[in-house]
């Protein structure tokens, strides 16, 4: 049991990293403000909640794993909230959005 | 056995080494304030992370007090958004 735990947690671990990598260079390759507000959801939702899963899954006891996995639910509704304010606010600003053929901004 | 969280709180640390380079070039202040925003979400990931890394074996050792840290970082993270884009932000072309 001890075993398969530390196998299915290290598995969710990984799977996190990647997302937080695919949000990084998202945030570094994509064009506008608007696009990389995308790719830094993707490492706020998935790649955090992942790495969360997978810690919650090795805690010994529940109310380490249930203090986990209140970190979560903070985060998720932290990121849908800055993420709906900065792109309405870009939005009011009239920062372009990026067309296809523009030069990467 | 516990090295796994170890490697994976450096490469999150060179994630934001990587993202440096967003927060430094702009081009728009929103785009550094989004550089910020993932410093925070991976600062929460590597708290827990190291949380994690410094228990010996027996997996009830997990150090709490990071954890509470973490929770801090992702609520001031949140705060600090909320506060750039309702006040902070204002229009560029007027600078």
């Amino acid at each position: 049991m001890n075993e398969l735990r530390e196998i299915v947690g290290s598995v969710l671990l990984i799977v996190g990293g990647v997302f937080f990598f695919a949000g990084t260079l998202g945030l570094l390759r994509f064009p506008d403000v608007y696009t990389r507000l995308h790719a830094l959801t993707k490492a706020d939702n998935l790649g955090l909640g992942f790495v969360i899963l997978g810690l919650a899954v090795q805690a010994g006891t529940w109310a380490v794993a249930l203090k986990l996995l209140l970190i979560w639910p903070l985060a998720l509704a932290a990121s849908a909230g800055v993420s709906y304010a900065i792109a309405r606010r870009a939005a009011v600003l009239n920062i372009p959005a990026w067309q296809k053929g523009d030069d990467p901004a | 056995m516990n090295s796994l969280e170890g490697v994976l709180a450096l490469f999150l640390l060179l994630n934001l080494l990587a993202a440096l380079f967003r927060a430094a070039r702009g081009p728009t202040t929103a785009d550094r304030m989004l550089a910020a925003l993932l410093f925070g979400t991976t600062g929460v990931g590597i708290l827990l992370l190291l949380a994690y890394a410094g228990r010996s074996g027996d997996s009830v050792l997990v150090n709490t007090t990071l954890i509470d840290v973490a929770l801090i970082l992702a609520l001031l993270a949140a705060i600090a958004g909320i506060a750039f884009a309702r006040r902070a932000w204002r229009d560029e072309s007027e600078k």
